[in-house]
């Protein structure tokens, strides 16, 4: 059990030089591209690391495919597609937003509306009954109140 | 012997730890004193006994003892002492004894310092800190014992991995388990209340310290994490919205959330069974956090062995302290009716404002980090979810946040008038626009990021020193006399916008060249001249490097001579890259040393890093402003004061 966490901390924590030298585009505007297209790509075989971030072979190959479908002319979404559609979803950062996914898209706008309508909710009803704020008195207290009243 | 003395003061603490759960906990509930008084020896004897505990792993780690099997495998006899001692926590079992010991720490505190609270809630809150002293305690004796024996034992060990061998992040985990364990005495106070079913300004008194003192540990910590990265990795990257790094964020944003309600309990006597939810929440997800880390369900790059004996324990923990609190709380919240009203322009309704963003920010935080873990679930589906679904989701709220803090900060209690409020800012306002001008204007580019946090990051900070202003009645010389609490307020609300400034420009400004460099060939970037002068083998301690020189020019003149490093450690077979950096207030120059290349030369990474000790600044400022807020005469007077608070004005808005 420690060996293969030996394993997996070595494998994850290589050397931190990740995009190479001669991967490098000539064109600025397009390594750009590569960049951002790089950032949601997720390697496949790290512990949650982008292709840009980490050091496995596979990541380096995707890097190049990813620059290799650019230079031929892709868009960015054609390339995203090109590589989700040959290692499935899992490289993908980003969920698609659709399907069930909408949970995880639709989660904190609903519940910040929820909480907003609460709060509203709540000063419409007290502008309802303006009066009747403040606690109720109990029995006792009221008594109490009664008696100093009285001297 | 004394490895054996150790794990046996280990079970001890476990009675011990079981006796302060149950038997002060009847005694509250049968008005018997004798009882209730168990409480305070047990939580000291509980603590001394876990340190004792602590002391035996730690004197087993600084002498390289490998006849301990948690020694041989994170330890070396070459180790620095440093990271000997700080080895002790870099492992899951060791980890756990330091949870444990900070859990202690603090029900002991609670029992030496808090005389003044009223008996029964003091006995109430110590039986509950127990019972998770107790329920930890269990955890670690049954499946995590940190004291096992090898039957022989080897010559030397198999030496830490070499990315924990950091300063850094020798100091990251203690103060990330200060703040995650400090939550439980919210959570404490919390359940104890509501078995009294009773919440007031006294108890919310006592509840502020804990949390604030929590908040601030987490915020250091969470910066040590985050600088590590950002040093350490090689590649300058301060945040990765890792699941760990969730785990940590989410308790932290929970007890931001939690210290700002508290006041208006404290204050208005508003808001009360929320917060109660609140401070339940917050250390539910110090919880989770525990799971997340150490039962390996979700992957990450921190994640400890993964083992799922222990994550089915966890996992029981956790049902049972956030099960059982919130059973409690659908009981008895109802009988917690706030008092105070507030119109919906008013200090209060900018609170109930800050608490629905950060809940709902944390919520959004937690259902990223757990989606890959439903849907494969529920759904069959394999899927990520990581940097760029955060970025979107989250940073919406902080922008709201942002624009809604300094306008809510210096609205008064009760009834507010926003045209007022927004009428004493116009200054920090067009100050904050003239911050967004000049960014404009020189900036490396006019990204909108760049420009949004610039100028929301000023009018947090020109804000922050409004509300100084105001307070003070525009007198200069009643700055110095202000509550500590309200220079507190004031650090720790520009220390955000500080971060906010920092994260902003350098996400919109960095640079970066990648490159093989040949010795003596300089090149260029963002203006500074850069030469590889030439790298040398160098023998450290325990690992091997190739150190480069290479030196940075501007204009012709110097600017530094830096040494990144590329080194290897044989005993873990693992290679790590040392970055070098120039740190600035304006700018980090970080330079990276790769490998020689075939055809000669050595591939160099350069970065030029605007704003970014911005970021680590400002929650340094965070911190130091809550520390200052900790150690407001409020606190002082509230330790000796005696159960309900003495009468109080409102202090003059």
């Amino acid at each position: 059990m420690l060996k293969t966490l030996m394993l997996m901390l070595a494998l994850l924590a290589g050397p931190a030089l990740a995009v190479q030298p001669d991967e490098v585009l000539p064109d600025p505007a397009l390594e750009a591209r590569a960049r951002d297209i790089g950032r949601v790509l997720r390697c496949p075989v790290c512990q949650g690391e982008n292709i840009d971030e980490s050091n496995a072979t596979i990541s380096r190959d995707l890097r190049l495919v990813v620059r290799e479908r650019l230079v031929a002319g892709d868009e960015n979404w054609q390339v995203i597609d090109y590589v989700t559609s040959r290692y499935g979803e899992y490289v993908l950062f980003e969920p698609e937003a659709k399907g069930v996914n909408l949970i995880l898209y639709l989660t904190g706008p609903t519940a910040l509306l929820l909480a907003l309508g609460g709060m509203a909710v709540y000063f419409r009803r007290r502008n309802a009954a303006p009066v009747a704020g403040g606690p109720k008195l109990s029995d006792d207290e009221a008594r109490q109140i009664a008696e100093i009243l009285k001297e | 012997m004394l490895n054996e003395l150790g794990h046996f003061a280990l079970v001890l603490a476990l009675g011990v730890a079981l006796i302060q759960a149950l038997i002060p906990l009847i005694g509250a509930q049968k008005g018997w004193v004798g009882w209730m008084a168990i409480a305070e020896p047990a939580a000291s004897a509980q603590f001394l006994l876990i340190a004792f505990s602590f002391g035996a792993l730690t004197w087993a780690f600084i002498t390289s003892d490998f006849s301990l099997q948690l020694v041989f495998a994170n330890s070396h006899t070459d180790k620095p002492m440093l990271y000997k001692i700080s080895g002790v926590w870099g492992n899951h079992e060791g980890s756990m004894l330091l949870w444990v010991l900070i859990l202690a720490g603090f029900g002991a505190t609670a029992a030496w310092f808090g005389a003044a609270l009223p008996a029964r809630l003091r006995a109430r809150v110590l039986s509950v800190q127990g019972l998770i002293g107790a329920a930890f305690l269990g955890f670690i004796v049954f499946t995590s014992n940190p004291f096992t024996r090898l039957v022989v034992a080897p010559f030397n060990g198999h030496d830490l991995n070499p990315l924990l061998q950091d300063p850094g992040l020798a100091f990251h985990p203690p103060f990330l388990y200060l703040g995650y364990v400090g939550l439980s005495m919210a959570f404490s106070f919390a359940v104890a209340a509501l078995i009294e079913g009773r919440v007031d300004a006294a108890w919310a008194r006592w509840v502020r310290p804990w949390t604030l003192a929590a908040w601030v540990f987490l915020t250091i910590g969470i910066a040590l994490g985050s600088w590590w990265a950002y040093y350490e990795l090689g590649w300058g990257g301060f945040w990765f919205w890792d699941p760990v790094e969730n785990a940590s964020f989410m308790p932290w944003l929970l007890a931001a959330a939690l210290l700002h309600s508290a006041v208006v309990v404290e204050k208005r006597e508003s808001m009360k069974s929320w917060t109660v939810l609140l401070a339940i929440l917050a250390f539910g997800f110090s919880l989770i956090g525990t799971f997340i880390v150490r039962s390996g369900v979700i992957t990450s790059v921190h994640s400890f062995a993964a083992d799922p004996q222990r994550g089915i324990f966890i996992l029981g923990i956790l049902a049972l302290f956030v099960g059982g609190a919130l059973t409690l709380y659908a009981a008895r919240a109802s009988s917690m009716q706030g008092r105070g009203v507030f119109a919906l322009s008013s200090r209060e309704s900018a609170l109930v404002l800050n608490n629905i963003l950060l809940a709902v920010a944390a919520l959004v935080v937690f259902v990223g980090t757990v989606w890959p873990l439903l849907a494969e679930m529920f759904w069959g589906r394999k899927l990520s979810v990581g940097a760029p679904f955060f970025d979107k989701a989250f940073t919406p709220f902080m922008l709201v946040l942002a624009i809604a803090l300094p306008i809510g900060a210096i609205m008064p209690w009760k009834r507010a008038s926003l045209s007022r409020a927004m009428r004493s800012l116009w200054p920090a306002a067009v100050l904050a626009l003239a911050v967004v001008a000049l960014a404009w204007a020189i900036g490396v580019n006019r990204s909108t990021t760049a420009l949004v946090a610039a100028g929301l990051g000023s009018w947090l900070v020109f804000g922050a020193l409004s509300e100084l202003w105001l307070r003070a009645a525009r007198t200069p010389a009643r700055l110095a006399r202000l509550p500590r609490a309200d220079w507190g307020k004031a650090f720790a609300h520009g220390g955000l916008g500080i971060t906010f400034i920092g994260i902003g420009l350098l996400t919109a400004w960095q640079s970066e060249d990648i490159r093989v460099a040949q010795v003596g060939v300089p090149f260029t970037i963002s203006g500074y001249e850069i030469t590889l002068d030439n790298v040398e083998r160098v023998q450290g301690p325990n690992y091997a490097s190739n150190t480069a020189t290479m030196s940075v020019r501007r204009d012709g003149e110097l600017v530094t001579i830096l040494h990144p490093e590329k080194r290897f450690y044989p005993v873990q077979g693992m290679p790590t890259t040392e970055a070098a950096i120039d740190n600035g207030i304006w700018r980090d120059i970080y330079l990276v040393v790769g490998d020689p290349q075939d055809n000669g030369g050595w591939a160099v990474r350069t970065y030029i890093k605007p704003f970014a000790n911005w970021i680590w600044a400002g929650a340094l400022l965070m911190a130091f402003g809550g520390l200052l807020s900790l150690s407001d005469r409020r606190y002082r007077v509230a330790a000796g004061a005696r159960k309900v608070a003495p009468l109080q004005a409102t202090p003059a808005e």
